[in-house]
């Protein structure tokens, strides 16, 4: 939660914002961190920063992995199966899913 | 009077400081020579019974230090420390992991060069663990035969990002009906291909071929061959 507060208030300072009205996170399906438990923090955790009153928009990532035998990257249905969902070889290639980024906001400067 | 709203696109790696940080400590432990094992595993799967165990063995024919973390006491510390080996605690105070700045200011002070191993227990939890890199160069997630099988499929991310699987509690299996091949099931369909350990810390059962595997990893054993 930190992470993204700082994160985006060194980007919002960089570009001159007065403040951030939301925050666009992308929040793949291995990341380890629950969407809700997120939203839940948020508020209390922007008090006092450029990021106090913004709204946070959460976009899910599914896990996507490369097939070796079909030579195709492939979206996972679910986290508990790593397998190519189209031939069924299973991989560990995983290429998205774990990540936890701030894709974009909305500022309003002075 | 304020302007229009508009809309900046930026790419912020959200534990982008944590990666950097586990990265120069990978390096760091990779330049000393010391191979770093972590832990992770829901609390009471047994991994400090489990540690007790590999540092015991392990300290007879090498250097090993372990740090362990957990949200209070150091109860934990003072068990593994019965090892005879330099041991700290690291209470994270309501953090439910561990992360590589704890990772960082817990050795500070140690020369790395005079250690073979460092053990990482980390906080038992089977969520948030997962996301922090702590520069370690292999990851065990540990798993009880009385937690049940299907563990891994509750929680595929810890799973997916460890690099092989312990089941403890052998000792147990059979009183509480533990089925073994559908745990492994279980364990393949979230990483596939992990290598898997079943032992018991308590009756001393597999730990010799997990010791083996840690043995594998050492430079001086690698220098020795």
């Amino acid at each position: 939660m930190l992470g993204i507060i700082d994160g985006v208030t060194e980007e919002a300072e960089r570009c001159g914002a007065a403040r951030v009205n939301s925050v666009h996170l992308r929040l793949g399906a291995l990341s380890g961190v629950v969407k809700e438990a997120l939203l839940f923090a948020y508020d209390l955790a922007c008090e006092g920063t450029l990021l106090e009153g913004s709204q946070l928009i959460v976009e899910p990532s599914p896990v996507l992995i490369h097939c070796s035998r079909c030579d195709a990257d492939r979206v996972l249905e679910s986290p508990q199966g790593f397998c190519c969902p189209v031939c069924g070889t299973p991989s560990v290639d995983v290429l998205q899913g774990r990540e936890i980024e701030v894709m974009a906001m909305e500022v309003t400067s002075p | 009077m304020s302007g229009q709203p508009r809309l900046v696109q930026v790419r912020v790696n959200v534990l982008k400081k944590n990666d950097l940080l586990a990265r120069d400590l990978r390096k760091r432990f990779h330049d000393a020579g010391v191979r770093v094992i972590s832990l992770v595993s829901s609390p009471g799967a047994g991994k400090t019974a489990f540690l007790e165990q590999i540092l015991s063995r392990l300290r007879q024919d090498f250097r090993v230090a372990a740090l362990v973390g957990d949200l209070a006491t150091e109860n934990d510390a003072i068990r593994l420390a019965r090892s005879q080996v330099p041991v700290k605690q690291i209470v994270t105070g309501t953090v439910c992991h561990l992360e590589a700045e704890m990772v960082r200011s817990a050795i500070e002070g140690w020369n790395l060069d005079q250690l073979d191993f460092l053990f990482i227990e980390n906080v038992g939890n089977l969520v948030c663990p997962s996301s922090y890199d702590l520069g370690e160069e292999l990851r065990l997630v540990l798993l009880s035969v009385t937690e049940g099988e299907d563990k891994p499929l509750k929680y595929p991310t810890i799973f997916n990002t460890a690099d092989v699987a312990v089941i403890t509690k052998l000792d147990l299996a059979e009183a509480v009906q533990f089925n073994s091949a559908l745990s492994e099931c279980n364990i393949q369909l979230v990483r596939p291909g992990m290598r898997v350990l079943k032992l018991s810390a308590k009756t001393g059962e597999g730990m010799a071929q997990c010791v083996d595997l840690f043995t594998s990893l050492s430079v001086r054993t690698t220098i020795a061959s």
